[in-house]
Formats: C-alpha cells, sequence, structure tokens
C-alpha cells in the first residue's frame, strides 16, 4: 500500500446558521501514513470535531474530501471507529454486550459464536476491563466506560480509529492509565488513530504528529510538528527530558502566543466555547508554569 | 433471577419495608415506614367512610336514600352470595348432565352424549372479567397500532409533522363520540356467521382502543424522538440496518417512556370502557350499572356504588401493576417513577 493511507484532501465546510452560512473548516488537507498517530489540537469551537467527523462520514465536507485506501469516504463505517468523548455506550447493555453490539454487527458470518465471544473478551481484556464485563455502564467509573468506548471501537477491528477528546471527561490519574494503555495497544495493533486533545501532554506524549489548528471561523491546519522521540515512551522518563520539553513549548506557544483566543472574540458563535477554553488554558498554564 | 425479582420488587415503595423486615434489617424503622405507608392511608380512608356515612344519609332520591357504606357492604355481599349461588347452580347442572351421559353410555357405548354449556346469568363478578378481558383487547389493540406508529413518527420528522395533526384532532375526542361510528363501521364489516367475538365486545374494545392510544402513541414518539445524537452515531459507524437500529437502540432508549404512555393508555382505557360498555350493552360493569339504574329498585343505588367502587379499586390495582412493569424495565434507574 502507498504510504498515502489516509488522506484529508482540501475539505471545506459550511453550516447553515440562522444568520446564512457558517464556513467552519476552511481547506484542510493532511495525508496520514498507515499505523500514524495524529493529534488534533487547537482552541475549543475551531472544528477538530468536525474534522474527525468528516473522516467518519458523519458528516458531509462541502468542498474536498477523504479518501481511505484509495476509497473515497461519504457515509459512516465500521473500518473507521469512533471512540465518543462521552462513551457513547447504550446504558441498558452491560459493557460485553455493548461491544458485542459492533462485534457482531462487523463479523457476521465470518467469526463463529464462539470465535465472536473470545474476540468480545480478547478486547475487553485488552482494555483491563475483564473484571466488569457483565456489568451496566451506570454500576462502573468514568474511566472504565471509556475503555470499554475504547474497547468496542477496537474490536471492529478498524482501519482508522478515530478519537473525539476520550479522556477529556477523566481525572489526571486515570488518563495517565488509560494513555499508557492506549500506548500499549497502540504499539501492539499498530492501528491508524486521529485523535482530539485539549491536553499538550497527551498530545506530545503520544502522537507521531502534532496538527495544530487555527482559530475558527474559516479553521485550518496551523502548523504540523513531528514528534520524533523515540518508542517506547515513559511519561516519567520524559518529564525531564529536553527535546520532549522543546516539543511541548512549541505546542504551547503555537496555541497561545499565536492563536490566543482574543483572535476568536468577534466571532459570537465561538464566545460560548471560549469559556470553557478559558478554564483549560488556565490549566495548561499552570502545567507549562 | 430470584435477585432480580427481588430488586425490582424492591423498586414498590410500599413492598420494600416489608421486605427489609422480614429480612430482621433494623425492625423498629421499618415498623414505621410500614405505619407511614399503609397507617396513614388507612386512616384517610376511614375519615372517607365517615363523612359519607354522614352526609349520605341526608339525601332522598326516588330509590330511598343514598346508601352509607354499611348498606353498600351489604349490597356487595349479596353480589357476592348471588355468584357463589350461580357457580353452584352451574356446577350441579353440569354433574347432572355428566351423570346422565354416564348412564346413556354404560347402557349403549355407542350412543351418542350430548354436552350443553350452562347459559346463567353472568353475575357481578362474570362482568368484572369481562371487562377486564374488553379493556385488555383494547389495549392490547392500541399499544400495538400506537407503539409503530410513535417509533416511526420519532424517527422520521416528516412522518411526525404529517401525523401530529391528527393526533391532535383526534384525542380529545370522547368515547360517547366514537361509539356510534365504530357500531355502524363494525356491523357493516365484522359479518361472519360464526362470529369469533360478540359484536358488543368489538364495539366496546375498538372504542377503547380508540381513546386510549394517544398517551401510547405521544409518548413513544416523544421517547424515540428524544435518542441521543451519541447513541444515533454510534448505530451509523456501526452500520446497523433500518431494522436492527430499531430493535437494539431506538426501542430500548424509548422503553421506558412508552411504558409511561402505555400506563396512561391503560388508565384512560379503563375509564372509557364503563362508558362504552353501557351503550354497547356489552356484558360488563358498564352494562351492570346502566342495567341497574334501568332497573331502579331499593337496590339499585347501592349496587351501583358497589360499582363505582370496584372499578375505582380495580383502576388502582391496573395502575400499580403498570408501574411495577413500568419500573422493572426502565433502564435509568436513577430517574424517579411514580
Ligand atoms: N451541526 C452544526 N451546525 C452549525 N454549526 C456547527 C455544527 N457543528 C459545529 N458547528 C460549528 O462549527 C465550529 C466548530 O465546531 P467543533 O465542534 O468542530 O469544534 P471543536 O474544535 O470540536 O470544539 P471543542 O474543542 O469545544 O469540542 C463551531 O463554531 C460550531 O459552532
Ligand atoms: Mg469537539
Amino acid at each position: 500500500m502507498s504510504a498515502e493511507h489516509l488522506i484529508i484532501d482540501h475539505i471545506s465546510i459550511e453550516f447553515d446558521s440562522p444568520k446564512g452560512k457558517f464556513k467552519a473548516l476552511d481547506n484542510v488537507n493532511l495525508k496520514i501514513r498507515r499505523g500514524e498517530f495524529v493529534s488534533l489540537i487547537g482552541h475549543s469551537g475551531c472544528g477538530k470535531s468536525t474534522v474527525l467527523n468528516i473522516v467518519a462520514g458523519l458528516l458531509q465536507s462541502t468542498e474536498g474530501g477523504v479518501v481511505l485506501e484509495g476509497k473515497e469516504v461519504n457515509e459512516p463505517g465500521p473500518e473507521r471507529a469512533v471512540v465518543f468523548q462521552n462513551h457513547s455506550l447504550l446504558p441498558w447493555l452491560t459493557a460485553y454486550e455493548n461491544v458485542e453490539l459492533a462485534v457482531k454487527q462487523v463479523f457476521k458470518g465470518r467469526k463463529s459464536r464462539k470465535e465472536m465471544r473470545e474476540w468480545i473478551e480478547h478486547n475487553l481484556r485488552l482494555v483491563h476491563m475483564e473484571h466488569a464485563m457483565y456489568k451496566k455502564p451506570s454500576e462502573i467509573s468514568g474511566g472504565m466506560k471509556q475503555r470499554v468506548g475504547i474497547a468496542r471501537a477496537l474490536a471492529m477491528e478498524p482501519t482508522v480509529l478515530l478519537m473525539d477528546e476520550p479522556f477529556g471527561a477523566l481525572d489526571a490519574l486515570t488518563r495517565s492509565h488509560l494513555q499508557d494503555s492506549l500506548m500499549e495497544i497502540q504499539r501492539d495493533l499498530k492501528n491508524t488513530v486521529i485523535m482530539i486533545t485539549h491536553d499538550v501532554d497527551e498530545a506530545v506524549l503520544l502522537s507521531d504528529r502534532i496538527v495544530m489548528m487555527t482559530n475558527g471561523p474559516a479553521a485550518t491546519i496551523g502548523e504540523v510538528l513531528d514528534v520524533d522521540l523515540p518508542r517506547p515512551r515513559y511519561r516519567l522518563e520524559l518529564a525531564d527530558d529536553v527535546h520532549y520539553n522543546h516539543l511541548r513549548a512549541e505546542v504551547l506557544r503555537f496555541l497561545h502566543e499565536r492563536h490566543s483566543k482574543t483572535d476568536v472574540q468577534s466571532n459570537s458563535e465561538v464566545k460560548q466555547a471560549a469559556k470553557t477554553e478559558e478554564k483549560k488554558g488556565a490549566g495548561a498554564d499552570r502545567k507549562a508554569a | 433471577m430470584m435477585a432480580r425479582v427481588a430488586q425490582s420488587l424492591k423498586n414498590i415503595e410500599w413492598i420494600a419495608p416489608w421486605m427489609r423486615l422480614f429480612k430482621g434489617e433494623n425492625p423498629k424503622e421499618q415498623l414505621n415506614a410500614i405505619i407511614r405507608g399503609i397507617g396513614v392511608p388507612v386512616l384517610a380512608f376511614v375519615v372517607f367512610l365517615w363523612i359519607w356515612d354522614a352526609s349520605a344519609s341526608r339525601v332522598e332520591t326516588s330509590l330511598g336514600t343514598v346508601p352509607g357504606p354499611s348498606q353498600v357492604w351489604h349490597q356487595a355481599q349479596g353480589l357476592w352470595d348471588e355468584h357463589v349461588a350461580e357457580r353452584e347452580k352451574a356446577d350441579a347442572f353440569y354433574l347432572r348432565q355428566e351423570e346422565r351421559n354416564a348412564k346413556k353410555l354404560a347402557k349403549n357405548p355407542d350412543a351418542e352424549t350430548k354436552w350443553r354449556d350452562y347459559h346463567g346469568r353472568p353475575t357481578y363478578i362474570d362482568q368484572i372479567f369481562t371487562s377486564l378481558y374488553t379493556v385488555f383487547a383494547g389495549f392490547v389493540l392500541a399499544v400495538a397500532i400506537a407503539v409503530p406508529i410513535g417509533i416511526l413518527c420519532g424517527l422520521s420528522p416528516t412522518m411526525y409533522t404529517a401525523i401530529n395533526p391528527l393526533i391532535q384532532i383526534f384525542k380529545p375526542v370522547s368515547p360517547l363520540a366514537w361509539l356510534p361510528i365504530v357500531t355502524m363501521v363494525v356491523s357493516a364489516v365484522y359479518v361472519s356467521d360464526d362470529p369469533l367475538f360478540e359484536k358488543s365486545f368489538v364495539n366496546s374494545a375498538i372504542t377503547v382502543t380508540l381513546c386510549c392510544m394517544w398517551p401510547t402513541l405521544v409518548n413513544t414518539i416523544v421517547g424515540v424522538s428524544g435518542l441521543d445524537k451519541d447513541l444515533i452515531n454510534v448505530s451509523q459507524v456501526l452500520r446497523l440496518p433500518w431494522f436492527t437500529k430499531v430493535r437494539k437502540v431506538v426501542l430500548p432508549f424509548a422503553v421506558p417512556m412508552i411504558f409511561t404512555g402505555m400506563r396512561l393508555s391503560l388508565g384512560v382505557g379503563w375509564m372509557v370502557l364503563i362508558a362504552a360498555e353501557m351503550l354497547a350493552q356489552n356484558p360488563g360493569l358498564g352494562k351492570f350499572v346502566w342495567d341497574e339504574f334501568q332497573n331502579g329498585s331499593s337496590n339499585s343505588l347501592g349496587r351501583i356504588m358497589v360499582a363505582v367502587l370496584t372499578i375505582g379499586f380495580i383502576g388502582f390495582i391496573l395502575d400499580r401493576i403498570m408501574l411495577s412493569v413500568q419500573k422493572a424495565v426502565s433502564w435509568d434507574k436513577s430517574s424517579v417513577v411514580r
């Protein structure tokens, strides 16, 4: 297969709003290699989720398109599994049944009942959820729900794994556990991953490349940063690593100097989102200090 | 399984303290809870009986004074005794018939035996069961119509805009208005030499359906259209076929709302049934009330009051049953269902 595994080809999107057309994305262009881990980072409301949803096929771009392995993407499908920000498990099904729903759909006719069962259990084991397989989402913690969401996505054997702030709602400790699990899984499975994040450390720790987006409206890719840290990466060792800290600083500089949220204020639609960002920005500053 | 049953029983508030009491959990507190749960309503009921008793004797009607609680109780016993007597008659009838047939066969093993059903007067208890049977038939039909239409409307805004005006127009129509139409249509359409159901039964059941399908329909629409955007996205990413999506995602999501609607529907259906039976002359509680009213004996008012209380009590029981079902099927255990 060619190096061009996933191509996001000059996509733009306009939403209909009461005040006319609203151009959220303008000419976003990105080529992703097989097995690459790419993070999308940018201020709230700039259009990261929109990019991801277009790749997932949940939204249609107005101009341009997405090509996966030579085929244009125009509807959602399990080969582009999504881990949603708020887990999106079916609340009336157990963890096992949630994964089962996906496995039955994707491997219908290809795996026997026994194989399916093993595959479901295998994926739950990957995210260390084997002990709570038969619990409902309401009976497990937020981090565990997110794990099940990841297991469900992995169980679809996706070509591309799309994650929209998968750990955004979790506390720092749970988050770092899940990041470690994700790195392990990624090392073994070598999926292509696009992950949205607000967390600079997370982006640098996990990614091969960090795609930084400019502020909306008409957001586009501002800068792409290669993260050439050797793997496996260990967060404690990296904490004192000069290169790591340099990369971190690059991202922070992009977010806070060149594209600080003051540019955004003109767009009333983003104001609401900017409020949340203030909090997150403050958090990032604290870490930077 | 047992644990699950126990769990759903626990959700019924007035059983919970009893269950805890049997388990020996803090008996004093449980007794308090029971007194609060049962003692207070009982006291209120006693006060009600007293006011009824005091005021009833002051009203003089053409059929005598309005009966108080004790007369009504007396009538209730009378109705029960009639029922028992009627059953004994029926048993005796069948016994005689069997003996006769046995004798015939003893004489001549090839003899043809006759078997006749007993056709006695329907007793009050029979009428209660006829009413229950009718309301269930109407209710089941209503649910069978309302839930699929509700799902379609909830999923498709176009369907919703198409059907919503019809719902709004037909929802407030009284059973008394439906009944003549239903009667005419049924007698025109439902023609067979050996009908499976009585026409009067079909009339009442369909009238019940027409009046009680609306809450289920509206609640199903609301439930389905409230489906989480994320869950829709999940089913899209999985490329679930339409029917699987409905079965695995939409329906379970809407089930709590659907059952809320069904509970309202059953309540409406039971209320409407009595009126429908009165007019359709379907043998049930409604007809009983009507007949007693036409009868105009000195017992009539008392018997009608027995019927009123029976109707109320059965309505209450039906509602409790539906409430328990509603709680059992609700996946959102944090929501308060009452
Ligand atoms: N369906 C839609 N209709 C209209 N406007 C939309 C729609 N979806 C997104 N937008 C707008 O597009 C812009 C980008 O939204 P998007 O959700 O992609 O931001 P984001 O970068 O993911 O933000 P956050 O980090 O807060 O999740 C926002 O200004 C938003 O208001
Ligand atoms: Mg987003």
